[in-house]
């Protein structure tokens, strides 16, 4: 939609990036591959206008807002789009780090129903870092208009994580991605993520690190991405554990 | 706890990036897997957004097509603005004369009604008469092209040319973002992952013209390169005019990149994925809303709030003497001979510089200052508005000039802040202040130099 207000002039300056929550507010992360729509999801959940276009990128400032639903109110967190949570650049480290040390309530991912193969990518690598997460797939009349159709339930199945499709900028399928929200929160909608097996030899490494990390850092932090980030040799991460845990 | 995060995966002999590898392999095998299990695919007859894509962006048709978009949205624009320009600014200055009847008759001091009326009501009355009509054409058409999903292809298409200047082709995502408002476009900048190609796409963003300066480009390419001041009012030469400045912009880019990728800012230019993303359908009416909320109504706002003081001001020094000159007068007189060399004058240059701020209230300024040196015309067209510059001595030079000032000079207050707090170094913040007023003082020196002593004027 263009530039706004909020992505102009002086207040550019004023980036927001600790998140202020009440307590009792949970905290909704939007995740997603660029140009899937998510701003327009995050704009039509919290009645802001933060600039939308039609161009992957735009996203850089980390955008907040708030809705309610049935009498509850929930802080929702634009992160930037990432193809990856590999932490290759700026972008994906603030949306990595977002959803694992940031631990949002529920971290919903927009993906691109025209595109489904690629946005699943992403998908795969938060699976790995939180089961607190829906797929909401977007932009299901431009599928609807390319002759691609998806079996919901049968997506829904194989990830074990609900799926919820939805044409965000005509304001279709909200309620149910509210609805799916709430219901995470409040702990009654569960997952049972369906994790990538990677070869033998990860998983292996997998199970020798694991229990040893637990020994060290307690079961805190979701021991099995740590343990692959350990092994991918990500220095941030390292250091960051060699700060908190190290004597 | 004595124990070394390192110690404990010490053992494992998976080197990283093979283990990367296979990790990034496991999870395409799969998100193909899944994917190919859930959807159902029709075969497709035509793909005619395929077929538009190879039009937008082949080689051939790429550049033509980009220069006729931009071509036709600025023509709408400035054939468009004419009529509601004058018939808002008959509209203001019949308002004005009221007020002053009303402000004399009330029996209220002469400077009062200097101070309020002839300052800071006038002010306001051309920023809005002036400036309203473009925006509320321009900022909906650029919207509806961003919208559709345009901008990307134009990143496409520039993208080799910008390679060859030794920087990131993502850096036309920033232009265009640039071209709402250089502050977003600086910040938009985060995009490119590449230090060297950020920094050059940080100091150079200002090249592309904002919503503040556009108007102004506008209503001196009506004036003097289409409108008024030619018999046959040719509002095709105001286009070109204004195309021109945007693709001087874009060439000042190339070269001054070109010139930091070559000495300050040495390297190569990395690689990149761009995503073309798909035609969308644009919210034609939420876009036209929107647009005129969020920029027209936002960037008048903000020209209007720094145009009534700076009405006040400028009627003030206009006003008060030291000694014969007021001092209005003493400080173009002093500005004068370097502005002249440039192909402006002392009050053009110091409207420049007064309008630091914010870029918008440079021409709302420079009419202020015209108008308070006591040559009173009844202003009440855009014609006249040319006729008030013809009186203080403006050429068609003297329009290149300023155009090509506003367009090249440095960035305005808001985006140096924004280029502070980016590049968290004050070293590349004047670097990004000098640079461009280095460029404009440049160009406008040869551009007037060789004017005149071609006896152009």
């Amino acid at each position: 939609m263009g530039l706004t207000n909020q992505s102009s002039g002086i207040n550019v300056l004023r980036e927001r990036f600790n998140v202020k929550s009440n307590l009792e507010q949970p905290v909704i992360a939007l995740a997603g591959n660029p140009n899937t729509g998510k701003s327009t999801v995050f704009n039509a959940l919290t009645g802001l206008n933060q600039h939308t276009g039609n161009w992957p990128g735009k996203t850089v400032l980390q955008a907040q807002g708030t809705f309610s639903y049935k009498g509850v109110e929930y802080r929702l967190v634009d992160l930037p789009g990432t193809y990856s949570l590999l932490a290759n650049s700026a972008e994906e480290e603030v949306a990595r780090d977002f959803i694992y040390f940031g631990n949002p309530d529920v971290t919903v991912v927009v993906g691109d129903a025209t595109c489904l193969e690629r946005n699943l990518n992403l998908v795969y690598q938060i699976m790995e870092i939180t089961p607190k997460w829906i797929f909401c797939l977007n932009l299901m009349d431009e599928a609807k208009r390319k002759k691609v159709y998806i079996n919901i339930e049968k997506l829904s199945e194989k990830l074990g994580i609900p799926v919820i499709p939805t044409v965000a900028r005509k304001e279709e399928g909200l309620t149910d991605l509210k609805e799916a929200i709430a219901g995470m929160v409040r702990g009654e909608l569960t997952t049972r993520p369906r994790l990538v097996r990677y070869d033998r030899e990860i998983e292996e490494a997998l199970d020798y690190l694991v229990p040893r990390l637990s020994s060290v850092i307690g079961e805190r932090y979701n021991l099995r991405w740590l343990a692959l980030k350990l092994l991918d040799g990500d220095q941030q991460i390292i250091n960051h554990l060699q700060a908190q845990f190290s004597n | 706890m004595a124990m070394n995060i390192k110690d404990i995966y010490k053992g494992l002999d998976i080197p990283a990036d093979i283990f990367r590898d296979k990790v990034v392999k496991s999870i395409y095998a799969h998100a193909e897997e899944t994917a190919k299990d859930v959807i159902i695919r029709e075969n497709k007859r035509v793909d005619w957004d395929k077929k538009l894509d190879d039009f937008l962006t082949s080689p051939l048709t790429g550049f033509p097509v980009m220069l006729l978009l931009l071509g036709i949205i600025f023509w709408l624009t400035i054939a468009g603005a004419n009529v509601p320009s004058g018939i808002l600014s008959d509209l203001f200055f019949g308002i004005e004369d009221k007020l002053s009847a009303l402000v004399l008759n009330a029996g209220l001091p002469a400077w009062f009604h200097g101070l309020f009326i002839q300052g800071a009501y006038r002010t306001l009355a051309w920023v809005v008469s002036v400036m309203l009509p473009p925006m509320a054409i321009f900022f909906p058409l650029f919207t509806l092209l961003e919208d559709l999903g345009y901008l990307p292809r134009v990143a496409f298409n520039l993208d080799r040319v910008f390679k060859a200047c030794g920087t990131h082709g993502k850096q036309v995502l920033t232009m265009c973002m640039g071209f709402g408002c250089n502050a977003a476009g600086v910040i938009s900048c985060r995009i490119i992952d590449s230090p060297r190609e950020k920094l050059i796409a940080v100091l150079t963003n200002n090249f592309v013209p904002c919503n503040g300066r556009f108007p102004t480009l506008i209503a001196i390419a009506m004036i003097f390169m289409g409108g008024a001041l030619v018999l046959e009012k040719s509002t095709m030469l105001a286009t070109i005019a204004v195309i021109g400045m945007i693709l001087i912009g874009i060439t000042a880019t190339l070269l001054v990149s070109l010139f930091l990728s070559k000495t300050l800012l040495r390297g190569i230019p990395s690689t990149f994925t761009l995503e073309i993303p798909p035609f969308r359908k644009p919210q034609v009416g939420k876009v036209i809303v929107r647009s005129i909320f969020d920029r027209t109504i936002f960037v008048l706002f903000r020209a209007m709030t720094v145009a009534a003081p700076a009405g006040i001001i400028i009627w003030l020094a206009a006003n008060v003497y030291v000694g014969n000159t007021s001092i209005l007068a003493a400080a173009a007189a002093f500005l004068d001979p370097f502005a002249r060399a440039i192909g402006l004058d002392g009050f053009i240059l110091m409207a420049f510089i007064l309008g630091l701020p914010a870029n918008e209230i440079v021409l709302p300024i420079l009419i202020m200052a015209y108008l308070s040196t006591g040559a009173m015309v009844e202003l009440d067209s855009i014609e006249e508005m040319g006729n008030l510059f013809l009186n203080h001595g403006w050429t068609w030079l003297t329009a290149l000039c300023t155009m090509l000032f506003s367009l090249l000079h440095y960035p305005c207050g808001t985006t140096l802040l924004t280029i502070a707090k980016e590049t968290k170094s004050i070293k590349w913040t004047l670097t990004a202040f000098l640079l461009p007023t280095t460029v404009a003082v440049l160009v406008c020196f040869c551009v007037a130099q060789t004017v005149r002593i071609l006896g152009l004027v």
